[in-house]
């Protein structure tokens, strides 16, 4: 039995959720957390339960939970460091569920670049000690926001022990023993924003957003603030230089089955955070990246200053329908790998999040 | 020293928090006193280390209190607490 797919798309002001009307059009049927900005958002297919992320603008970061089955949200307990550490959570930014094997496990990541672990569905958590104290962390700084942050959490499907993290500023790094130890992963990316000769220095590196092919896992992708790399195994990132558009973006999305087909959504540059020739437009690759075509069916061809967010580009497990969200409240689905993209008939509020649910 | 406690309605949002009648010789010594008795309201108002949050207004006896240690200057007799939103945001 099929069960009827569900976008759930956060926002500045509220979470959306909205389910296929027929012929390409989606619609809104819940509005939760309405004025209150959304920052991060999971469903954990163990359970069915969802997690919503909410950063209120006077009172803090907040995690509330969607029991399976139940109609109303209930605030469960947020990341926090512990008392007497000089750091406070100011966003809850990444979050994903554990391992099969690992019932209750979640994980966060937060701005500051903290690393939290519950084993409780989210009733408690436990600041992971190994990298937060790892030397290598002294090195990290500022990105995406003022402070070092964690953004991608990237759970082995096999191994649930096997984790990679990705951090805005700090690189990629790897555990192997569910988080008693970490390895800096970054090499091979580059940083063309540091002097020449630190330009491949690992702990200094800015993904933007790392995924991984969950058929197999060993292929990572990331959309690097400097371009694009993927990754196989042990080997070093491995720069990719055929994206006709722009190799600047935040988010990615890469196939559940196909390693080699993945999405970007491109942006001129860093220090110029719009469409390129403000056309929106979606660079897929088939082959690994060694070829790009433009997607722009469907997509604004004019006067279109749409930047997509990390986390605003979504595929779902057939790896045939995607959604991405903008700043400018744009939101675009397709059921066909990208080849035709439909807009929604919706003004939302700038999109930080959009994921699949079920 | 007996501390009276109020709390801005935009709280109601999220959680009660209605007057409270507490005892304490500084505004944090109060607000533990409160969040004793309500303590999801303390992540509403302090971090984890015990700072007001950059967009809670304390007020106390009817002024704003600034500074790193508005929560842990001696309260004067007769001086109540106003915990309020920074206008901010949008």
């Amino acid at each position: 039995m099929s069960v009827a797919p569900t976008l759930l798309v956060g926002t500045r002001k509220g979470l959306f959720t909205l389910q296929n009307q027929g012929e390409g059009s989606w619609t809104p049927t819940r509005h939760d957390f309405v004025g209150d900005p959304v920052t991060q958002l999971l469903t954990d297919a163990r359970d069915g339960a969802r997690y919503a992320a909410l950063n209120l603008g006077h009172f803090g970061p907040k995690l509330h939970r969607l029991a399976p089955g139940a109609d109303a949200w209930e605030e469960v307990s947020c990341p926090a460091f512990p008392e007497g550490e000089e750091a406070s959570v100011q966003e809850l930014w990444a979050l994903e569920s554990g391992g099969a094997d690992q019932p209750g496990r979640l994980w966060a990541g937060t701005i500051p670049g903290g690393l939290f672990r519950s084993d409780d569905h989210g009733q408690s958590w436990e600041l992971v000690r190994s990298l937060w104290d790892h030397p290598g962390r002294a090195k990290w700084f500022g990105g995406g926001a003022d402070e070092p942050a964690i953004h991608s959490i990237c759970v082995h499907p096999q191994r649930s022990t096997e984790i990679v993290v990705g951090v805005s500023c700090g690189g990629a790094w790897l555990t192997r023993d569910d988080g008693a130890s970490w390895e800096q992963i970054a090499h091979g990316m580059r940083a063309d924003f540091l002097p020449e000769e630190q330009q491949f220095e690992p702990d200094s590196q800015d993904p933007h957003l790392i995924v991984r092919c969950p058929a197999q896992p060993d292929r990572l992708w990331t959309q690097h603030h400097c371009g694009i790399f993927r990754k196989d195994g042990d080997a070093a990132w491995e720069e990719i230089t055929t994206a006709p558009v722009s190799a600047f973006g935040f988010a990615v999305a890469v196939h559940p089955q196909d390693p080699d087909r993945a999405w970007f959504v491109p942006a001129v540059k860093d220090q110029c955070r719009v469409p390129v020739d403000a056309k929106v437009v979606v660079q897929r690759t088939n082959d690994g990246g060694q070829s790009f075509e433009v997607q722009s069916d469907g997509l604004p061809q004019s006067h279109a200053y749409d930047l997509v967010f990390r986390h605003a580009l979504a595929i779902d497990a057939s790896g045939d329908r995607l959604a991405f969200g903008s700043t400018t409240g744009g939101l675009w689905l397709t059921q066909n790998g990208g080849d035709r993209w439909e807009q929604q008939a919706l003004r939302l509020p700038p999109v930080y999040v959009v994921k699949w649910s079920s | 020293m007996p501390v009276h406690v109020r709390f801005t309605p935009q709280l109601r949002r999220f959680l009660e928090a209605p007057p409270a009648e507490v005892e304490g010789a500084t505004p944090r010594e109060a607000l533990e006193q409160v969040f004793d008795q309500n303590p999801r309201l303390r992540a509403y108002l302090l971090d984890e280390q015990g700072v007001l949050r950059k967009h809670v207004a304390l007020f106390v006896g009817g002024e704003l209190a600034r500074g790193a240690d508005a929560l842990d200057r001696p309260l004067e007799p007769g001086q109540d607490l106003d915990v309020m939103q920074a206008l901010s945001g949008g």
